[in-house]
Protein backbone atom coordinates (compact mmCIF):
# COMPACT_ATOMS: atom_id res chain seq x y z
CA UNK A 1 0.00 0.00 0.00
CA UNK A 2 1.17 3.36 -0.97
CA UNK A 3 0.11 7.01 -1.25
CA UNK A 4 -0.48 8.55 -4.31
CA UNK A 5 1.51 11.67 -4.65
CA UNK A 6 -0.37 14.57 -3.75
CA UNK A 7 -2.36 15.02 -1.20
CA UNK A 8 -5.69 14.40 -1.42
CA UNK A 9 -4.99 12.16 -4.76
CA UNK A 10 -6.20 9.02 -3.05
CA UNK A 11 -9.78 10.99 -2.58
CA UNK A 12 -9.78 11.47 -6.73
CA UNK A 13 -10.87 8.02 -6.66
CA UNK A 14 -13.16 8.05 -3.71
CA UNK A 15 -14.96 10.95 -5.38
CA UNK A 16 -16.72 8.95 -7.94
CA UNK A 17 -18.66 6.84 -5.10
CA UNK A 18 -21.57 9.49 -3.94
CA UNK A 19 -22.95 9.38 -0.76
CA UNK A 20 -25.98 7.70 -0.33
CA UNK A 21 -29.32 9.78 -1.37
CA UNK A 22 -30.46 11.41 1.72
CA UNK A 23 -33.65 10.27 2.59
CA UNK A 24 -33.73 10.79 6.34
CA UNK A 25 -36.23 12.84 7.76
CA UNK A 26 -39.04 11.45 5.88
CA UNK A 27 -41.11 10.86 8.62
CA UNK A 28 -41.37 14.33 10.38
CA UNK A 29 -44.20 15.13 8.74
CA UNK A 30 -46.41 12.51 6.83
CA UNK A 31 -48.28 14.92 4.37
CA UNK A 32 -45.02 16.32 3.24
CA UNK A 33 -43.28 12.77 3.34
CA UNK A 34 -45.17 11.83 -0.11
CA UNK A 35 -44.37 14.88 -2.23
CA UNK A 36 -40.69 15.33 -0.79
CA UNK A 37 -39.88 11.34 -1.43
CA UNK A 38 -41.02 11.93 -4.44
CA UNK A 39 -38.76 14.54 -5.33
CA UNK A 40 -35.97 12.36 -3.82
CA UNK A 41 -36.50 9.82 -6.41
CA UNK A 42 -37.25 12.57 -9.09
CA UNK A 43 -33.69 13.98 -8.31
CA UNK A 44 -32.09 10.44 -8.44
CA UNK A 45 -33.86 9.72 -11.74
CA UNK A 46 -32.18 12.89 -12.76
CA UNK A 47 -28.94 12.40 -11.48
CA UNK A 48 -28.68 8.47 -12.77
CA UNK A 49 -29.57 10.35 -15.97
CA UNK A 50 -27.14 12.92 -16.04
CA UNK A 51 -24.31 9.98 -15.06
CA UNK A 52 -25.55 7.60 -18.13
CA UNK A 53 -25.80 10.70 -20.60
CA UNK A 54 -21.72 11.67 -19.25
CA UNK A 55 -20.61 7.70 -19.78
CA UNK A 56 -22.18 8.22 -23.27
CA UNK A 57 -20.41 11.14 -24.25
CA UNK A 58 -17.02 9.72 -22.15
CA UNK A 59 -17.44 6.00 -24.48
CA UNK A 60 -17.99 8.82 -27.76
CA UNK A 61 -15.15 11.10 -26.82
CA UNK A 62 -12.12 10.16 -28.47
CA UNK A 63 -9.29 8.83 -26.35
CA UNK A 64 -6.67 11.71 -26.61
CA UNK A 65 -9.60 14.24 -26.02
CA UNK A 66 -8.68 12.71 -22.45
CA UNK A 67 -5.39 13.68 -21.99
CA UNK A 68 -5.05 16.61 -18.98
CA UNK A 69 -4.30 19.58 -20.65
CA UNK A 70 -4.08 22.60 -17.57
CA UNK A 71 -4.33 25.51 -19.76
CA UNK A 72 -1.73 27.32 -17.46
CA UNK A 73 1.15 24.60 -17.88
CA UNK A 74 0.99 24.52 -21.77
CA UNK A 75 3.91 26.54 -23.39
CA UNK A 76 3.08 29.45 -25.36
CA UNK A 77 4.35 27.94 -28.59
CA UNK A 78 1.99 25.38 -30.10
CA UNK A 79 5.01 23.76 -32.08
CA UNK A 80 6.92 23.81 -28.87
CA UNK A 81 3.64 22.61 -27.02
CA UNK A 82 3.01 19.54 -29.39
CA UNK A 83 6.45 18.21 -28.51
CA UNK A 84 6.04 18.34 -25.43
CA UNK A 85 3.13 16.34 -25.79
CA UNK A 86 4.55 13.87 -28.08
CA UNK A 87 7.34 13.26 -25.53
CA UNK A 88 5.13 12.93 -22.76
CA UNK A 89 2.86 10.50 -24.39
CA UNK A 90 6.39 7.90 -24.32
CA UNK A 91 6.75 8.61 -21.14
CA UNK A 92 5.28 6.58 -18.06
CA UNK A 93 3.46 7.84 -15.08
CA UNK A 94 5.82 5.91 -12.27
CA UNK A 95 1.87 5.94 -9.88
CA UNK A 96 -0.71 4.77 -12.61
CA UNK A 97 1.87 2.42 -14.24
CA UNK A 98 -0.24 1.89 -17.41
CA UNK A 99 -0.28 5.50 -18.35
CA UNK A 100 1.62 8.10 -19.81
CA UNK A 101 2.05 11.52 -18.16
CA UNK A 102 0.00 13.58 -20.54
CA UNK A 103 -2.85 11.28 -19.74
CA UNK A 104 -2.50 11.03 -16.21
CA UNK A 105 -3.85 13.60 -13.44
CA UNK A 106 -1.83 12.32 -10.70
CA UNK A 107 0.55 14.83 -8.65
CA UNK A 108 4.00 13.35 -9.81
CA UNK A 109 2.57 13.22 -13.70
CA UNK A 110 1.94 16.85 -13.49
CA UNK A 111 4.90 17.54 -12.35
CA UNK A 112 6.82 15.32 -15.04
CA UNK A 113 4.90 17.31 -17.61
CA UNK A 114 5.94 20.64 -16.51
CA UNK A 115 9.89 19.53 -16.10
CA UNK A 116 9.55 18.14 -19.88
CA UNK A 117 7.92 21.62 -20.93
CA UNK A 118 10.39 23.83 -18.61
CA UNK A 119 13.52 21.74 -20.57
CA UNK A 120 11.88 22.11 -24.09
CA UNK A 121 11.52 25.41 -23.53
CA UNK A 122 15.09 25.86 -22.24
CA UNK A 123 16.27 24.39 -25.58
CA UNK A 124 17.14 20.96 -24.80
CA UNK A 125 16.12 18.05 -27.72
CA UNK A 126 14.10 15.57 -26.83
CA UNK A 127 16.93 12.75 -26.21
CA UNK A 128 17.99 15.10 -23.65
CA UNK A 129 14.99 15.43 -22.20
CA UNK A 130 14.61 11.68 -21.98
CA UNK A 131 18.04 10.91 -20.71
CA UNK A 132 17.01 13.58 -18.13
CA UNK A 133 14.05 11.24 -16.95
CA UNK A 134 15.84 8.28 -17.55
CA UNK A 135 18.52 8.66 -15.63
CA UNK A 136 16.16 9.41 -13.11
CA UNK A 137 13.58 6.42 -13.05
CA UNK A 138 15.35 3.97 -15.30
CA UNK A 139 13.93 2.01 -18.26
CA UNK A 140 10.47 1.51 -16.85
CA UNK A 141 9.60 5.58 -17.19
CA UNK A 142 9.91 5.03 -21.03
CA UNK A 143 6.81 3.20 -22.26
CA UNK A 144 9.08 2.36 -25.19
CA UNK A 145 11.80 0.45 -23.99
CA UNK A 146 14.89 1.29 -25.64
CA UNK A 147 16.92 -1.75 -26.84
CA UNK A 148 19.57 -3.16 -24.54
CA UNK A 149 20.66 -6.79 -23.35
CA UNK A 150 18.61 -6.15 -20.43
CA UNK A 151 15.59 -5.83 -22.97
CA UNK A 152 16.46 -8.15 -25.87
CA UNK A 153 14.20 -10.57 -24.62
CA UNK A 154 11.33 -8.71 -24.76
CA UNK A 155 12.01 -7.31 -27.91
CA UNK A 156 12.49 -10.79 -29.35
CA UNK A 157 9.46 -12.26 -27.92
CA UNK A 158 7.09 -11.43 -31.22
CA UNK A 159 9.98 -12.71 -33.46
CA UNK A 160 10.17 -16.53 -31.05
CA UNK A 161 6.56 -16.24 -30.92
CA UNK A 162 6.77 -16.06 -35.50
CA UNK A 163 9.19 -18.36 -35.49
CA UNK A 164 7.68 -21.40 -33.19
CA UNK A 165 4.37 -20.96 -34.86
CA UNK A 166 5.76 -21.53 -38.10
CA UNK A 167 7.94 -24.27 -37.07
CA UNK A 168 4.86 -26.01 -35.62
CA UNK A 169 3.22 -25.26 -38.86
CA UNK A 170 5.47 -26.83 -40.61
CA UNK A 171 6.07 -30.33 -38.17
CA UNK A 172 2.12 -30.17 -38.65
CA UNK A 173 2.35 -30.49 -42.48
CA UNK A 174 5.05 -32.75 -42.54
CA UNK A 175 2.84 -35.33 -40.54
CA UNK A 176 0.13 -34.80 -42.89
CA UNK A 177 2.34 -35.44 -45.84
CA UNK A 178 3.40 -38.82 -43.79
CA UNK A 179 -0.30 -40.18 -43.81
CA UNK A 180 -0.77 -42.18 -46.42
CA UNK A 181 -4.40 -41.16 -48.19
CA UNK A 182 -6.94 -44.15 -48.09
CA UNK A 183 -5.24 -46.73 -51.28
CA UNK A 184 -6.98 -46.05 -54.57
CA UNK A 185 -9.93 -47.76 -55.91
CA UNK A 186 -9.97 -51.36 -57.14
CA UNK A 187 -11.89 -52.19 -60.60
CA UNK A 188 -13.90 -54.22 -58.93
CA UNK A 189 -15.20 -50.96 -56.56
CA UNK A 190 -14.84 -48.81 -59.62
CA UNK A 191 -17.68 -50.54 -61.97
CA UNK A 192 -19.76 -50.79 -58.31
CA UNK A 193 -19.74 -46.77 -58.11
CA UNK A 194 -20.04 -46.89 -62.31
CA UNK A 195 -23.43 -49.54 -61.59
CA UNK A 196 -24.55 -46.90 -58.93
CA UNK A 197 -24.07 -44.31 -61.62
CA UNK A 198 -21.54 -41.83 -59.54
CA UNK A 199 -18.03 -40.81 -60.95
CA UNK A 200 -15.50 -41.12 -58.37
CA UNK A 201 -14.87 -37.34 -58.90
CA UNK A 202 -13.19 -35.66 -56.25
CA UNK A 203 -10.63 -38.57 -55.85
CA UNK A 204 -7.59 -38.21 -58.03
CA UNK A 205 -5.55 -41.06 -59.75
CA UNK A 206 -3.45 -41.48 -56.44
CA UNK A 207 -6.90 -41.93 -54.60
CA UNK A 208 -6.19 -39.10 -52.05
CA UNK A 209 -8.55 -35.92 -51.92
CA UNK A 210 -7.77 -33.61 -54.39
CA UNK B 1 1.49 -40.23 -32.02
CA UNK B 2 1.95 -43.49 -29.74
CA UNK B 3 -1.26 -43.64 -27.33
CA UNK B 4 0.95 -43.25 -24.07
CA UNK B 5 2.44 -39.93 -25.15
CA UNK B 6 -1.50 -39.19 -26.43
CA UNK B 7 -2.87 -39.89 -22.76
CA UNK B 8 0.13 -37.90 -21.59
CA UNK B 9 -0.53 -34.75 -23.49
CA UNK B 10 -4.40 -34.88 -22.26
CA UNK B 11 -3.01 -34.14 -18.42
CA UNK B 12 -0.21 -31.10 -20.06
CA UNK B 13 -3.85 -28.38 -19.68
CA UNK B 14 -4.04 -29.56 -16.03
CA UNK B 15 -0.32 -29.38 -15.41
CA UNK B 16 -0.13 -26.27 -16.71
CA UNK B 17 -3.29 -24.85 -15.04
CA UNK B 18 -1.62 -26.52 -11.55
CA UNK B 19 1.73 -24.84 -12.24
CA UNK B 20 0.40 -21.73 -12.61
CA UNK B 21 -2.14 -21.97 -9.15
CA UNK B 22 1.55 -22.57 -7.39
CA UNK B 23 2.41 -19.17 -9.15
CA UNK B 24 -0.27 -17.25 -7.96
CA UNK B 25 0.03 -18.93 -4.09
CA UNK B 26 3.45 -18.11 -4.15
CA UNK B 27 3.04 -14.61 -5.64
CA UNK B 28 0.11 -14.12 -2.96
CA UNK B 29 1.99 -14.90 -0.41
CA UNK B 30 5.16 -12.99 -1.35
CA UNK B 31 2.45 -9.60 -1.67
CA UNK B 32 1.50 -10.19 1.82
CA UNK B 33 5.03 -10.82 3.42
CA UNK B 34 6.02 -7.52 1.39
CA UNK B 35 8.44 -9.29 -0.25
CA UNK B 36 7.07 -9.26 -3.53
CA UNK B 37 5.64 -5.54 -4.75
CA UNK B 38 3.74 -6.28 -8.12
CA UNK B 39 4.29 -2.57 -8.50
CA UNK B 40 7.82 -2.30 -7.29
CA UNK B 41 10.31 -0.85 -9.65
CA UNK B 42 13.71 -0.74 -9.26
CA UNK B 43 15.50 2.56 -8.47
CA UNK B 44 18.10 3.69 -11.48
CA UNK B 45 20.19 5.27 -8.83
CA UNK B 46 21.97 2.14 -6.95
CA UNK B 47 25.52 2.41 -7.19
CA UNK B 48 25.56 5.70 -7.42
CA UNK B 49 26.23 8.87 -5.42
CA UNK B 50 23.26 10.50 -3.98
CA UNK B 51 22.37 13.37 -6.48
CA UNK B 52 23.19 16.58 -5.70
CA UNK B 53 20.65 18.79 -3.62
CA UNK B 54 20.19 21.31 -0.71
CA UNK B 55 16.73 21.65 1.13
CA UNK B 56 15.78 24.47 3.75
CA UNK B 57 15.47 22.67 7.08
CA UNK B 58 11.99 21.68 8.86
CA UNK B 59 11.64 25.14 11.07
CA UNK B 60 10.45 24.02 14.34
CA UNK B 61 11.64 20.47 14.17
CA UNK B 62 14.92 21.59 15.99
CA UNK B 63 16.96 19.50 13.27
CA UNK B 64 19.98 20.41 11.14
CA UNK B 65 18.92 20.43 7.15
CA UNK B 66 19.66 17.82 5.25
CA UNK B 67 21.70 18.33 1.96
CA UNK B 68 24.49 16.21 -0.84
CA UNK B 69 27.60 17.31 1.13
CA UNK B 70 26.13 15.74 4.04
CA UNK B 71 25.79 12.42 2.37
CA UNK B 72 30.18 11.94 1.76
CA UNK B 73 32.19 10.33 3.75
CA UNK B 74 30.60 9.27 6.88
CA UNK B 75 30.67 7.40 9.76
CA UNK B 76 28.42 4.66 8.72
CA UNK B 77 25.32 3.70 6.46
CA UNK B 78 22.70 5.94 6.79
CA UNK B 79 19.23 5.90 5.79
CA UNK B 80 17.57 8.45 3.88
CA UNK B 81 13.49 8.29 4.17
CA UNK B 82 10.97 10.66 2.28
CA UNK B 83 8.10 11.07 4.34
CA UNK B 84 4.46 12.98 4.59
CA UNK B 85 1.94 13.74 7.47
CA UNK B 86 -0.74 12.73 4.83
CA UNK B 87 0.57 9.83 3.93
CA UNK B 88 -0.85 6.57 5.47
CA UNK B 89 1.80 3.74 5.46
CA UNK B 90 4.68 6.33 6.63
CA UNK B 91 2.57 5.90 10.08
CA UNK B 92 2.84 2.10 9.87
CA UNK B 93 6.31 2.49 9.07
CA UNK B 94 7.17 5.01 11.66
CA UNK B 95 7.77 2.69 14.99
CA UNK B 96 10.27 1.09 12.84
CA UNK B 97 12.26 4.42 12.20
CA UNK B 98 12.02 4.92 15.62
CA UNK B 99 13.70 2.02 16.60
CA UNK B 100 16.22 2.38 14.39
CA UNK B 101 17.06 6.28 15.48
CA UNK B 102 17.02 4.90 19.17
CA UNK B 103 19.61 2.09 17.79
CA UNK B 104 21.86 4.94 16.96
CA UNK B 105 21.08 4.25 13.09
CA UNK B 106 21.31 7.90 11.52
CA UNK B 107 17.58 8.61 9.80
CA UNK B 108 17.76 11.13 7.71
CA UNK B 109 14.12 12.90 6.99
CA UNK B 110 12.55 14.53 3.62
CA UNK B 111 9.16 15.67 3.86
CA UNK B 112 7.68 15.72 0.62
CA UNK B 113 5.09 17.80 -0.41
CA UNK B 114 3.71 18.63 3.25
CA UNK B 115 3.04 21.51 4.76
CA UNK B 116 5.41 22.21 7.44
CA UNK B 117 2.91 22.74 10.26
CA UNK B 118 1.53 19.23 9.33
CA UNK B 119 4.96 17.94 9.05
CA UNK B 120 5.84 19.15 12.71
CA UNK B 121 2.53 18.22 14.16
CA UNK B 122 3.06 14.53 12.90
CA UNK B 123 6.19 14.27 14.44
CA UNK B 124 5.18 16.02 17.46
CA UNK B 125 2.48 13.04 18.04
CA UNK B 126 4.83 10.30 17.39
CA UNK B 127 8.36 11.33 17.78
CA UNK B 128 11.16 12.40 15.65
CA UNK B 129 13.24 9.70 14.46
CA UNK B 130 15.60 12.32 11.75
CA UNK B 131 19.21 13.12 12.86
CA UNK B 132 18.72 15.42 9.67
CA UNK B 133 15.68 16.87 8.35
CA UNK B 134 14.65 18.71 5.49
CA UNK B 135 11.20 19.59 4.01
CA UNK B 136 10.95 19.31 -0.27
CA UNK B 137 7.67 21.30 -0.83
CA UNK B 138 7.95 21.13 -4.64
CA UNK B 139 8.73 17.93 -4.87
CA UNK B 140 11.62 18.39 -7.61
CA UNK B 141 14.45 17.12 -5.26
CA UNK B 142 12.52 13.59 -5.23
CA UNK B 143 12.60 13.75 -8.46
CA UNK B 144 16.11 13.73 -8.55
CA UNK B 145 16.07 10.90 -6.41
CA UNK B 146 13.95 9.07 -8.69
CA UNK B 147 10.73 9.13 -5.43
CA UNK B 148 7.92 8.12 -7.62
CA UNK B 149 5.81 7.47 -4.04
CA UNK B 150 6.07 7.85 -0.27
CA UNK B 151 7.63 6.77 1.90
CA UNK B 152 10.59 5.73 0.22
CA UNK B 153 13.28 4.99 2.05
CA UNK B 154 17.19 4.40 0.65
CA UNK B 155 20.20 2.78 2.36
CA UNK B 156 23.50 4.49 1.79
CA UNK B 157 26.71 3.38 2.72
CA UNK B 158 29.89 5.24 4.29
CA UNK B 159 31.14 6.78 0.68
CA UNK B 160 27.32 8.20 0.08
CA UNK B 161 26.63 5.85 -2.71
CA UNK B 162 23.02 4.70 -2.94
CA UNK B 163 22.68 0.53 -2.48
CA UNK B 164 19.16 -0.01 -1.54
CA UNK B 165 16.17 1.64 -1.93
CA UNK B 166 12.35 0.01 -1.13
CA UNK B 167 9.20 1.71 -2.12
CA UNK B 168 6.82 1.45 0.65
CA UNK B 169 6.59 0.88 4.16
CA UNK B 170 9.34 -0.23 6.38
CA UNK B 171 7.31 -3.67 7.96
CA UNK B 172 8.91 -4.83 10.67
CA UNK B 173 9.64 -7.64 8.07
CA UNK B 174 11.77 -5.29 6.18
CA UNK B 175 13.62 -3.65 8.77
CA UNK B 176 14.87 -7.58 9.91
CA UNK B 177 15.22 -9.00 6.74
CA UNK B 178 16.78 -6.41 4.30
CA UNK B 179 17.63 -3.20 6.56
CA UNK B 180 19.85 -5.05 9.36
CA UNK B 181 21.96 -7.39 7.13
CA UNK B 182 22.56 -4.27 4.82
CA UNK B 183 23.74 -2.36 7.46
CA UNK B 184 26.10 -4.70 8.72
CA UNK B 185 27.46 -5.54 5.20
CA UNK B 186 27.99 -1.92 4.52
CA UNK B 187 28.98 -1.07 8.34
CA UNK B 188 32.76 -1.05 7.03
Amino acid sequence: MRCPQTPGGGSAALAWRRPPLRVAGLSVCARRAFARSARVVRTARLRRGAGRLLLLVSLLLPLHALAVSNPADMLPDPAMEERARNLGRDIRCMVCQNQSIEDSEVGLARDLRLIVRERIAAGETDEQVKAFLHARYGDFVLLKPPFAWSTAALWATPAIAVLLGLGLIIAMRRRQAQVAGPPPLTEEERRRLAALGVTPGGTGQDGKRA
Amino acid sequence: MSPASRRALLFAPFAVAAAGGVAFYGMLQGMKTGEYNPRGVPSALIGQHAPDFTLPPLDGADRPALSAADLRNLPGPVLVNFWASWCVPCIIEHPQLMRLSNEGVPVFGIAYKDKPADSLKFLRERGNPFRRLSKDEPGRVAIDWGVYGVPETYLLDRQGIIRWRFAGPVTPDVLDQDIRPLLRRHAS
